[in-house]
């Protein structure tokens, strides 16, 4: 019965379609659709006019320094010559450092909340977990600046150094805590809620039958996540760290304040860096140049593409496996 | 739990104590350990939104005082309250709410009600919006300072306001969706089999229906775009901070930028005041999230969900 709404509803909707007089039905049908269509219509316009504008934006740099912006170094607002390099670096390792962290631990909780915690323990976790997400990132930054640094810097840090140090990765920590390191700590506190929470509902979708037969065939919680739960999600997570990734690569006002604004590419992680974003965010409103404010845009083009390539690749990954939103 | 039990049924000896032992032993002590690892990564989750929300209340509770709240600062220096930036976030805030909540149900109406499952329409604007939605801020206040800001030479508030919206613009349309095909079938066919006009079907049915979950995704979206710093340093950062109304032509002061500068500057003493901004923005987003989720939840309960 159920199954068969769908068709006869359509069929009786092209009945009344052809009973109804016309005018009294297209007028208001029309002018619903139209806006409807107009809001889509503006929508996609938006995405097309940033693009535009991004781009536009960036002409004068991308004349001037061409692809070779991507890999120089230098970026001298003073003497004209600007480079990609410190900021492409700086955004991948703190991106890197955030899904290195954030990635497990996000699992983790996900599979805390969908399977391992009492319900009263989870309605109570699940929306702290994503009230993480509503912090602020300014809030976030300044936090970070004064509780989260310095703590970095006389404890952290010396452990890891002590530890690791001979990989040349964990060098000796600086006087500020300042650095790369921190600010993909203070990402991966902006990515963790958003991996977990996607993981969580995706979790929840396992089947029934599939979790009850593993434990019915003797397996244990950790068998059954191992064997069961996390093979049949594997695409709708690695989807949901791309999300966390493009998040972690886009985000601009935290890292600006954690990251020391540094020039050079250090080795040493606990060294200052820079990334795009940042950059953008801080030299946007005071550029000494024209051509400043063209290698900014230049910069956000390259966020932009990264940006883009990673919600297709994101949205490739769930759309070939993810079961649930195809039927919805 | 029920996991344990079954396996042990496995020695033959009947007689025997019921305990694992030998592989059986082995393998709860991992599965034990790593649900141990798992409710650690929850608490450790928890225990950072505690420390942060613990730090903001501490040092902001002493600036706080109804003073703060409902005077202005003065031109320069610490001191004074914030009245001027929580009304130009309000504001900023408010107008970016206006764009965007309109465009965003009507493309969930459209989606919802108009295209076709898998029609190229459809899936072009779902893609659209998605991209939308992983756009960086700072991308998004370069493209409105490339719009708005640069042919004028001027940050303006209303430059910020179109940040705001289309940071919102996806999410309202996102959820706005959600609630409407969750919409029961069966109302539509109703509305179908008296004749009702499609129009007329999703605006006196299906919308009233779906309003109290579009709202709660309004309001979610709203606390998320409350706290974007970026795009509003990069269209409407320098402002004076004294109150104004005027959203064209002239910056408009708000909190996350004052929270900004106050953090990179080198002087601390505009620190207190910094906080004081910080527990404001942040009480204001969390009450937002909290409230939406309550009624939310009180919602679903009552629909039977």
């Amino acid at each position: 019965m159920s199954t068969r709404t769908t068709p006869s509803s359509r069929g009786a909707a092209r009945a009344l379609r052809s009973v109804l007089p016309s005018s009294e039905r297209s007028v208001g049908d029309a002018v619903l659709r139209g806006l409807c269509v107009l809001a889509g219509v503006i929508a996609g316009l938006i995405l097309i006019d940033v693009a535009y504008q991004v781009i536009n934006g960036a002409r004068p740099a991308i004349s001037r320094f061409g692809l070779g912006f991507l890999g120089h170094v230098e970026w001298a607002p003073n003497f004209g010559r600007f480079g990609a390099a410190v900021m492409l670096y700086g955004t991948a390792v703190t991106s890197v450092i955030a899904l290195v962290i954030a990635t497990p631990l996000a699992i983790a909780i996900a599979l805390y909340l969908s399977m391992l915690a009492p319900r009263s323990v989870r309605v109570i976790v699940g929306p702290l977990v994503e009230m993480l997400a509503a912090i602020p990132s300014v809030i976030l930054g300044f936090w970070g600046i004064i509780i989260l640094a310095p703590f970095m810097q006389a404890h952290i840090e010396p452990a890891l150094h002590d530890v690791l140090g001979f990989t040349g990765l964990f060098g000796a920590p600086q006087t500020t805590g300042l650095s790369v390191f921190t600010a993909g700590v203070i990402l991966t506190v902006m990515v963790v809620p958003i991996i977990a929470s996607l993981s969580r509902d995706l979790f929840l979708t396992v089947p029934r039958e599939l979790t009850e037969g593993a434990e019915a065939l003797g397996a244990t919680r950790w068998e059954v996540i191992r064997g069961v739960v996390l093979p049949t999600t594997f695409s709708g997570v690695s989807a949901a760290v791309m999300l966390g990734l493009g998040r972690a690569l886009g985000e601009a006002i935290a890292v600006a304040s954690l990251i020391g604004a540094g020039n050079v590419i250090h080795k040493n992680l606990f060294q200052t860096g820079n990334t795009a974003a940042a950059r953008i965010a801080l030299e946007i409103t005071y550029p000494v140049s024209n051509l400043q404010t063209a290698s900014l845009f230049y910069l956000a083009l390259i966020l932009l593409v990264i940006g883009i390539v990673t919600n297709l690749i994101a949205r490739a990954i769930s759309s070939r496996f993810d079961v649930h939103r195809s039927t919805v | 739990m029920s996991t344990d039990q079954p396996s042990e049924t496995a020695g033959f000896d009947p007689t025997g104590p019921l305990t694992p032992s030998g592989n059986l032993r082995r393998r709860l002590a991992v599965s034990r350990l790593i649900r141990g690892l798992a409710t650690l990564s929850a608490v450790i989750a928890v225990i950072a939104l505690g420390l942060v929300v613990y730090v903001v209340i501490a040092r902001g509770a002493p600036a706080l005082s109804l003073d703060f709240l409902i005077k202005d600062p003065p031109p320069s220096g610490p001191g004074g309250g914030i009245r001027s930036a929580i009304i130009g976030t309000a504001l900023i805030v408010a107008v970016g709410a206006v764009l965007a909540t309109p465009l965003g149900v009507l493309t969930a109406i459209y989606l919802v009600e108009f295209a076709r499952p898998n029609s190229l329409s459809g899936r072009a604007l779902r893609m659209a919006l998605d991209l939308m939605q992983g756009l960086p801020s700072v991308v998004i206040g370069l493209f409105v300072f490339g719009l708005l800001v640069k042919p004028e030479k001027a940050d303006s508030g209303f430059a910020g306001s179109v940040a705001l919206a289309i940071i919102m613009l996806p999410l309202i349309a996102r959820s706005s969706q959600e609630v409407l095909m969750l919409v029961p079938r069966t109302l539509r066919d109703a509305a179908d089999a008296l004749g009702v006009n499609r129009w007329r079907a999703i605006l006196t049915v299906i919308l009233p229906t779906a309003l109290s979950g579009i709202l709660t995704g309004t309001i979610l979206a709203v606390a998320r775009a409350a706290g974007e710093t970026a795009p509003l340093l990069i269209v409407d950062g320098i402002f004076t901070n004294q109150l104004t109304f005027q959203m064209f032509g002239h910056a408009v002061p708000n909190i996350p930028v004052s929270i900004f500068t106050a953090a990179e500057a080198a002087d601390p003493t505009g620190f207190t005041r910094a906080w004081g901004e910080a527990l404001v923005l942040l009480a204001g987003i969390l009450i937002a999230n909290i409230g939406a989720r309550l009624f939310l939840a009180r919602q679903r309960a009552r629909m039977g969900l």
